[in-house]
């Protein structure tokens, strides 16, 4: 009885979603500044071989990570020439959209 | 649908919290295709394929259509790799079945016109498709005009080996044939061409592959500029690891090449010195592929001129040009730049389509090069853009690696390389 009625429940909620037609979010600028470190770091920033993964590592986490390898604190090959063409701010919103992304 | 009433409906909506966690999971089963919502992707390189997948990322109810006539594409980043003797051509290509389990549509054919007013693409298995947005992510094709002495069907013998594939194989079939003691000739391209530091990553990779199997062999690289990206860490990694193996001449002391004889694997140069080699990699001076010459999508040298903010051609409203065939600023044509602008256009469109307002974009590009399978070098910077100066380099952002590096951090960007390459093309075909 609950199989068949879940499965009716189902077919009509369908029905209404796709009535409704669901419009997008607007693509936030912490996704777009973070989209070009997929490229490096994987979609969503979970990576598939030798780079490090950052998705779901907390924000503070990464925030600081990207000011050190900006100042030269923490040394790196390439995260140093990277992090300096962010400001601040941005640095805040890469960091608020990794630690977002499912681990 | 007729044994279950509305009272019944709504009961088991608001009594159990079962119901609720099941419309959680049942949202995405809608997926319709909306009236303003079809997007056809022409080209399944870098560009494109990642363009459709973060078309979908953006927005899963949008009807995307990738269109690409290969079944499997092999990339040139890391074909160097393969002729260097470290990877086969089947690490380096990729299928587009994550795509289709994705819910993009992927038809393997080739495009034969395009119709920017009816907003209609023609296929050669006889199917025309629709579209309101259309993205052409179409790669290179050679100036041959410009190469005497050859054509492009003389590759078979002189290779250029600038697109991956069959083109990589001719290449590394005639190295391994060559006896030890050969020369090998590299004739790099004038700027502007797909992949700056290639060239050079290869002439490394090769003399990798002859410095073990034929080390009495020369490279000689006949170049038609008078400088090129990273040329100091090149070189220093040329001293280092081949000393007296690779020889460069640049354009203005004979380097730059006239005339190819291609029976007497002969090179030509403008100031009339003739280079000999048992091998011949030369590479042509390159423009945008043929699909958007014949589409009128170019500009004079053969290149795609685009709004630098969102990619749509400034010829054709409703077209946008990503990649290699697309004027882009000051980011180079490489895979890592055609990546990172298909994210980019795929937020234009999806923001286009559904009147929202875009992001202020944002741009990467990485250029790893293999000198050895244990020393990489490389060359990064973040991009952004605004109107007067269209696509420029971010302030103090980017640059090349230190020259005074040492081994270990060598070898780390070498293995950082191969982590790129596995991240790139799963971000692009995963």
């Amino acid at each position: 009885m609950f199989v068949r009625h879940s499965r009716q429940v189902l077919l009509m909620t369908c029905l209404v979603f796709i009535s409704m037609s669901a419009v997008p979010a607007e693509i936030s600028r912490g996704a777009m500044l973070s989209n070009s470190c997929a490229a490096c770091h994987g979609t969503h920033g979970k990576s598939p071989g030798a780079i490090p993964s950052i998705n779901g590592k907390s924000a503070s986490f990464l925030s600081k990570a990207l000011k050190d390898f900006r100042s030269g604190e923490r040394p790196s090959t390439v995260m140093g020439r990277h992090a300096k063409g962010y400001t601040d701010e941005e640095i805040e919103l890469i960091a608020q959209h990794f630690s977002r992304a499912q681990p | 649908m007729n044994t279950i009433n509305r009272r019944k409906f709504l009961l088991f909506m608001g009594g159990s919290s079962v119901a609720l966690s099941t419309l959680g999971s049942i949202v995405s089963c809608s997926k319709p295709a909306k009236a303003s919502g079809r997007v056809v992707v022409v080209g399944g390189g870098f560009g494109g394929a990642t363009c459709a997948k973060y078309l979908n990322i953006f927005d899963p109810d949008l009807s995307v259509t990738l269109v690409e006539a290969s079944q499997r594409f092999t990339t040139c980043p890391f074909s160097n790799a393969v002729l260097g003797g470290m990877r086969d051509l089947d690490s380096i290509t990729h299928g587009y079945q994550a795509h289709e389990k994705r819910g993009i549509n992927v038809i393997h054919a080739r495009v034969t016109g395009i119709d920017g007013t009816g907003k209609k693409v023609t296929l050669d298995n006889g199917k025309t498709l629709s579209y309101d947005r259309l993205v052409i992510s179409p790669g290179i094709d050679f100036k041959w005009d410009q190469v005497n002495g050859m054509t492009a069907a003389d590759t078979e013998l002189i290779p250029h080996a600038w697109q991956g594939g069959p083109q990589t194989t001719i290449l590394q079939n005639q190295l391994m044939a060559m006896p030890d003691g050969g020369v090998v000739i590299l004739a790099p391209p004038g700027n502007p061409f797909r992949c700056p530091p290639g060239p050079y990553e290869r002439a490394s990779l090769i003399a990798h592959y002859l410095k073990q199997n034929k080390p009495k062999s020369k490279i000689l690289i006949v170049d038609a500029k008078d400088k090129f990206s990273k040329q100091p860490l090149f070189m220093q990694g040329w001293e280092k690891l081949y000393p007296g193996m690779i020889e460069w001449v640049s354009g203005s002391s004979g380097g730059k090449i006239d005339t190819v004889d291609v029976k007497n694997k002969t090179l030509h140069s403008e100031l009339g010195e003739k280079y000999k080699g048992d091998v011949i990699n030369f590479i042509p001076p390159q423009k945008a592929a043929p699909i958007v010459h014949t589409a009128q999508l170019t500009n004079n040298d053969g290149w795609c001129p685009v709004n630098q903010r969102t990619f749509e051609s400034t010829v054709s409203p409703g077209i946008h040009i990503i990649g290699d065939a697309s004027v882009a600023g000051q980011m180079p044509k490489s895979g890592f730049a055609a990546n990172s602008q298909g994210k980019v256009c795929a937020a234009a469109i999806v923001s286009a389509l559904n009147s929202l307002a875009m992001p202020e974009p944002s741009y990467v590009n990485t250029c790893y090069s293999l000198v050895s399978p244990d020393y990489g070098i490389s060359v990064a910077a973040v991009y952004r853009y605004n109107s007067d100066k269209g696509i420029y380099k971010a302030e103090g952002s980017g640059g090349v690696s230190p020259i005074d590096a040492d081994a270990e951090f060598r070898k780390s960007e070498a293995r950082y390389a191969g982590g790129w390459y596995d991240s790139i093309t799963s971000d692009a075909f995963g």
